[in-house]
């Protein structure tokens, strides 16, 4: 297929490596009129790419200092008994690991794949509002060097879990907790702003001809994930701002003293809580629908149900909160409504892991690094979505309340689902990004390493939830030992085979297998058009879209 | 770069009907409270209880049945108090107005204000239970080693379902900060007290 292309700019790839990651170089071949130099440039960046390259290098930094709290949790955890750390410190760690991993690491990362491809894959030349974009990055160093800071606080950081339950949080938190509010409210103005550019992006500035049922799978998830960020950031601001009031101003939202309630907070959050577990998903479903028919080389399965799915899960999630607090003694009639509705989410999730597979069946399937990522997705994430029908049954849950099944079951939908996922799609991309071609054996070796590992720490932890280890507790009876101990070998394994991805990012950027325009053989979209590396300004005209290339 | 004007038109609708929905929805999480408050008050769940006095209904007594009425109190970790009730538990006829004495104790020589938050336990029984008088209504104030001994009068209604045959009801101490913002305001709390 020729590349339809815009204006070319003459780049030359240098290998001159800017430090920390997979940057846009060559800033010095492109002659534009008093860029500044140096810092500044990166503050005052109003591009979407170097933007994308921002959040994406600021949320791989936030992986690994989240990741080195779970492993303070799984060093502890190593073998019965207090041997590392008190008791509080633990609390602390498990909070701000959850906290870190949620709101900096994934939520970022996903932003940050989505205004480094957005714009290329519906051919415009830059997010809507490119100033405001600079702004919601920005807030997001602030925000967590704020929340990280608690730590050294008197009194500690945030110890209530990172669904910061009231009275926890509230009657009995620390003193930081003031600044832990600040700090999420600073993330959440970030991925508010994040969202309204995104749509904004999507809704006006498609490449011409291009409809709304012609777009790539991961703007359609990216849309309606921004939606879904739009309906409920500001309920989580809400949350939180009851709780400054209630700790700060003497208000009784969640105090039963004061004629509050602490299960509204419960209501409350988990309102937020439940589509923020789509957010950190959708996209990750978009980057697997590119991927899966890019390797199979084959169009994707079901296009257009894909899209209804997407919107049908996004629908749901505002129905099914109440699963999370099956046990504070909702009526029979309630846990009856959640328990169904949950279950009903399986129906348009099916239909997706259907597609894939049927993507799949008779494909002329090849193993590179993103694929075997994007396969080890459908096959690790489905797993997790089967241990969530499990919780999902009212009565069975009783027993599995926040015991370490729970764990094992986010973690299976959030780490070789959402993470998997962002590593898919950063192999997939980094071509298009750097020029270069991840170093194969290298990304292959990262990718055994990694799924040899989330499995060996997570897959244990059902065992030790259905045997009734509860979570969030430093110490535990020696019947679990065996569970944990392994789990903590694979922690330090998992985590240790993640410095193989910087690594292969950084050897990217620095230099590699030159790789064309169409880096892939089977990829479609309009982003394999451009030049790879991607120079700083594409599509400034905007490509002729065909429908050729479409999915339908 | 310079993109449209039509273009520009619709990023700025696009952006003004966000940040009206991303407005909407903040204050819909506040308006939740109340509507929480009024939602769990006239289903009865969560076991919250009307919290203004009702007038005693005159009906028969339904001698057919009884039901078996518990009371648990539960101090709080804020408060030096020490709450109990005269029986633990009685039997009434629905319809019938019954009378129960609850002791408050302060163990420490400082006056304090606390509160006791009733809860009822099954919830479908809430709506059917009729407080006509009861301490939970308002806050105490109890001088240092004062023992006070308020009343707590109810009446079930005849319509309670069938099925329930006991009702529990927990009354749990809590403590009440209070701000002296308004020196009137606190007269006034003191000067209705039970």
């Amino acid at each position: 297929m020729a590349p339809k292309l815009p204006p070319q700019h003459s780049l030359q790839h240098s290998s001159s490596a800017v430090a920390g990651g997979q940057s846009q170089e060559g800033q010095s071949h492109y002659p534009h009129a008093a860029q500044p130099k140096g810092l500044m440039r990166w503050l005052l960046t109003t591009n979407h790419k170097e933007i994308g390259s921002l959040y994406l290098i600021f949320s791989l930094t936030m992986f690994f200092v989240g990741g080195i709290f779970a492993l303070v949790v799984r060093a502890e955890l190593f073998q019965p008994g207090l041997q590392l750390v008190e008791p509080e410190f633990f609390n602390q760690m498990t909070t701000m690991h959850g906290l870190i991993m949620v709101f900096a690491a994934v939520m970022p990362a996903f932003t940050g794949l989505a205004n480094w491809m957005i714009p290329l894959q519906i051919g415009a030349p830059d997010m809507a509002l490119p100033r405001l974009n600079n702004f919601s990055f920005w807030l997001l160093p602030v925000a967590f060097t704020l929340l990280l800071s608690t730590l050294f606080m008197p009194g500690g950081g945030p110890n209530f879990g990172w669904t910061f339950y009231a009275p926890l949080s509230t009657t009995y938190a620390p003193a930081s907790t003031t600044f832990f509010i600040l700090a999420l409210h600073m993330a959440g103005i970030s991925s508010i702003l994040g969202a309204i550019n995104i749509i904004a992006t999507i809704l006006n500035m498609r490449a011409p001809g291009m409809r709304m049922m012609d777009m790539p799978l991961f703007v359609w998830t990216w849309l309606i994930t921004a939606f879904l960020l739009i309906a409920v950031m500001p309920v989580l601001a809400g949350v939180i701002t009851m709780m400054l009031m209630d700790i700060n101003f003497g208000t009784s939202f969640f105090d039963a003293a004061g004629g509050g309630d602490p299960v509204l907070f419960q209501h409350l959050f988990w309102f937020f809580g439940h589509p923020e577990v789509y957010i950190m998903i959708l996209p990750a479903f978009g980057i697997v629908s590119a991927i899966i028919p890019t390797f199979a080389r084959k169009p994707l399965f079901g296009y257009a149900s894909m899209v209804y799915a997407t919107g049908a899960i996004a629908l749901l999630s505002f129905l099914v909160w109440a699963h999370h607090m099956f046990i504070v003694g909702l009526p029979l009639t309630a846990e009856l409504f959640f328990m169904y509705s949950t279950m009903l989410i399986a129906v348009p999730t099916g239909v997706k892991v259907f597609n894939w597979v049927t993507t799949l069946f008779r494909g002329s399937i090849s193993f590179e690094p993103p694929m075997l990522f994007a396969l080890a997705f459908v096959v690790l994430f489905t797993i997790g979505g089967f241990s969530g029908l499990m919780l999902a049954i009212a009565p069975a849950d009783f027993q599995y309340h926040d015991t370490y099944f729970v764990v094992a079951h986010f973690h299976y939908v959030l780490v070789p689902g959402a993470i998997f996922a962002i590593m898919a799609g950063v192999y997939y991309w980094l071509p298009k990004w750097t020029g270069h071609y991840p170093n194969e054996r290298l990304a292959q070796c990262h990718f055994w390493c990694s799924i040899i590992g989330v499995n060996l720490t997570f897959f244990p932890m059902h065992f030790a939830g259905l045997a009734g280890m509860p979570r969030r507790i430093p110490d535990y009876a020696l019947q679990f030992a065996d569970f944990n101990l392994l789990s903590s070998i694979g922690a330090f394994f998992f985590g240790a085979s993640q410095l193989l991805f910087v690594l292969v990012v950084v050897l990217c950027v620095r230099g590699g297998q030159k790789a064309p325009a169409k880096a892939w053989e089977g990829a479609v979209d309009l982003e394999w058009s451009v030049p790879s590396p991607a120079p700083l300004h594409t599509f400034e005209t905007p490509p002729v879209f065909h429908r050729a290339q479409s999915h339908d | 770069m310079a993109a449209d004007g039509s273009q520009q038109a619709g990023v700025r609708r696009t952006v003004i009907r966000s940040v009206a929905a991303l407005l909407g929805m903040f204050a819909f999480a506040f308006a939740l409270v109340p509507l929480y408050d009024v939602f769990c008050q006239v289903t009865g769940l969560n076991g919250k209880v009307d919290t203004t006095a009702k007038a005693i209904i005159h009906e028969e007594v339904d001698q057919s049945r009884f039901i078996t009425v518990q009371f648990i109190t539960r101090g709080s970790a804020g408060l030096p108090w020490q709450m109990s009730v005269e029986t633990r538990q009685m039997r009434v006829h629905p319809g019938q107005t019954a009378e129960v004495d609850f002791t408050f104790t302060n163990n420490s020589h400082q006056e304090s204000w606390g509160r006791a938050v009733p809860s009822v336990s099954p919830s479908s029984a809430t709506t059917h239970l009729r407080k006509v008088s009861c301490f939970c209504f308002q806050e105490q104030q109890l001088q240092g080693d004062e023992r006070l001994t308020i009343p707590l009068v109810f009446q079930l209604a005849k319509d309670l379902p069938e099925e329930i045959s006991t009702i529990t009801l927990v009354y749990t101490l809590y403590p009440v900060q209070r701000i002296a913002l308004n020196p009137l305001n606190n007269n006034n709390a003191a000067g209705d007290k039970i």
